[in-house]
């Protein structure tokens, strides 16, 4: 049987701040069209890798390929342009702009600078922004300013702008930090449909929210990958259990 | 009855800016008409338009895209250089090859310095850029000082007159005109490209220029090509200001003149276009009518110290933020869709 190359490979992935290891040899794979989910206790080394992935840091050693390419040491921007995005945990919508041309500067990222002179896209992007908004509950609020809408607004709107440039691996860093549980619950509802279409890394702390939506999970304890596994392997683990019940 | 009043009230809410540039526009139209006769006036207007192509250089930088730029002078200055070096070596002042000569170096050295300042692997901080262009105008003020060739310390004087043909642009009348024509090409031209998609780029730069990245946005690059423009504007200016004046020196491209347009732009309002042409008409209607009073005229640079503080502190949109909504200044990018489901 021969198994589908991988999305995304992070090989012995390190990163040392100053004294702190705070990726400690990490691997993990995802796979085409899955959701993987990285778990683990507070300090773990979750948004550490997630942002390594996306390019916010360079690792100290290891290496990460994103399908064909070797992405270890590109730019943010390089990395974007090849089919990642990343939503950040704290959200960094632009607070001044309104919701619509948060969304169309998202997905107007890939034009060319003589087309963004003239603007000569907006009028062909406006049904794909129209789409994206009234997907994640937005279209109404269209017109107000990004900083208008409450937190919960905020992330979907966040996540919106993520999926705009049609990523094929979206990174998403506590998509439901600060929700209410009714929020949660319809943030995973948005996230679903989205599984038959690219695959997805998710941060998350609330336990049953990502049991929920991910194929497979990383549970990651003090930089190190603890255990990776599918949901019901992690949720049998009595290492998990044990990391889980002592420290969170 | 109320409810006629809120809707004009909102109607001017979101109109206010155009009406601004309009009036604007309409005055330095007719000024000339109602002041033939008084050619310091028209010389100090000439001037006011000059600068304000300068304040707008700086804008664009700063309240547009959150580039801190202290050295726009350097350009002005080179430029001011440029055109007298021609005109007295070379005996040429055609406005065809001298004008366009001074924004092409304005723009090659403004792009140079973007090279290093702005093209690295990260994002470079404001502080960098800031004193970077800091040091970049320091230090060819001072070497200008030093250099007979460009006059040292005495600066060029006798610039040959712009020409056209055989029509030669003297101070007054006709300079008028032609510093017009240059403050509303600029003006629409950067309006045209801050208002445009590429507009909407700046405005998420200066807002969240990490998140810009982490879309695939290269916000160097973009900087870079603002930052360069922005050299190409105050060069214009620059050479303007030599033909008008007839001369140029070392402060023309110091960080003295550098915080000036800092000062002008924030004053009238970053991040507007307009703002800063009122607040370098502001300033300079004021310094030439105080400058002349003996008990004030050693304390102006103090009193306008004093009028930016309150300004900066008080009203950080600058005077043009007093009639101009925030909503209104930050604007709408791009050709809007025809069915547009924007309310």
């Amino acid at each position: 049987m021969v198994s589908a190359l991988p999305l995304l490979e992070v090989v012995g992935i390190t990163k040392v701040f100053g004294a702190l290891r705070a990726l400690d040899g990490v691997d993990v794979i995802v796979q085409p069209g899955t959701f993987h989910g990285l778990i683990g206790p507070n300090g773990s080394g979750k948004s550490t890798l997630l942002k390594a992935i996306a390019g916010a840091y360079l690792p100290t050693t290891g290496t990460i390929r994103f399908g064909q390419h070797d992405i270890t040491t590109w730019a943010p921007y390089q990395r974007a342009r090849v089919g990642l995005s990343l939503k950040f945990q704290v959200t960094a919508v632009m607070r001044e702009l309104s919701v619509y041309d948060n969304v169309l500067l998202a997905m107007q990222s890939a034009e060319t600078t003589w087309s963004l002179i003239w603007s000569r896209t907006r009028r062909r992007l406006h049904a794909e922004i129209m789409h994206a908004l009234d997907r994640f509950r937005l279209a109404d609020r269209a017109n107000d300013l990004a900083g208008e809408l409450s937190h919960g607004g905020q992330q979907w709107l966040e996540i919106a702008m993520a999926l705009a440039p049609s990523p094929r691996l979206l990174l998403l860093d506590e998509p439901t930090g600060g929700m209410s549980p009714e929020e949660r619950r319809m943030t995973g509802e948005l996230l679903l449909p989205i599984k038959a279409e690219r695959a997805m890394v998710i941060v998350e702390h609330d336990l049953d929210f990502i049991k929920n939506i991910c194929d497979h999970l990383t549970v990651l304890d003090q930089g190190r990958v603890l255990c990776d596994g599918t949901v019901q392997q992690i949720e049998e683990s009595p290492e998990v259990r044990r990391v889980y019940t002592t420290r969170v | 009855m109320l409810r006629k009043i809120t809707t004009s009230a909102s109607w001017w809410a979101l109109r206010a800016l155009p009406a601004v540039e309009c009036l604007i526009l309409l005055v330095l139209i007719v000024a000339p008409f109602f002041l033939s006769d008084q050619i310091n006036l028209i010389t100090l207007l000439t001037n006011i338009m000059i600068l304000s192509i300068f304040a707008i250089s700086f804008d664009m930088c700063w309240g547009f895209s959150g580039i801190l730029s202290f050295g726009q002078a350097l350009f002005f200055g080179v430029a001011g250089y440029v055109i007298a070096l021609v005109g007295r070596d070379l005996n040429f002042s055609a406005i065809w090859g001298t004008l366009p000569l001074a924004m092409a170096v304005g723009l090659v050295l403004s792009f140079a310095l973007a090279v290093f300042l702005l093209l690295g692997r990260k994002i470079p901080s404001p502080i960098f850029v800031a004193f970077g262009t800091l040091t970049g105008s320091y230090a060819a003020e001072r070497l200008v000082s030093g250099w007979q060739y460009v006059g040292a310390g005495n600066g060029l004087s006798s610039i040959k007159l712009l020409q056209l043909g055989a029509f030669e642009f003297v101070e007054g009348i006709e300079f008028y005109t032609l510093a017009l024509l240059c403050l509303v090409g600029t003006y629409l031209a950067c309006r045209f490209i801050v208002r445009s998609q590429f507009g909407l780029v700046l405005a998420g730069m200066r807002q969240n220029e990490e998140r810009l990245a982490f879309l695939g946005y290269r916000v160097q690059l973009f900087k870079a090509m603002v930052f360069s423009f922005a050299g190409l504007i105050a060069s214009l200016a620059g050479a303007l200001y030599s033909y008008h004046q007839g001369f140029i020196g070392p402060g023309n491209m110091g960080p003295g003149l550098s915080t000036t347009a800092v000062l002008y732009c924030l004053l009238g309002g970053a991040g507007t276009l307009i703002g800063p042409v009122i607040g370098t008409a502001v300033i300079e209607i004021l310094n030439y009518s105080l400058s002349d009073i003996d008990a004030i005229r050693h304390f102006w640079p103090v009193i306008l110290g004093i009028i930016l503080l309150v300004i900066v502190m008080f009203q950080p949109a600058g005077l043009l933020g007093l009639v101009v909504s925030d909503r209104e200044r930050i604007g709408a990018f791009g050709a809007r869709p025809r069915r547009s489901a924007r309310g």
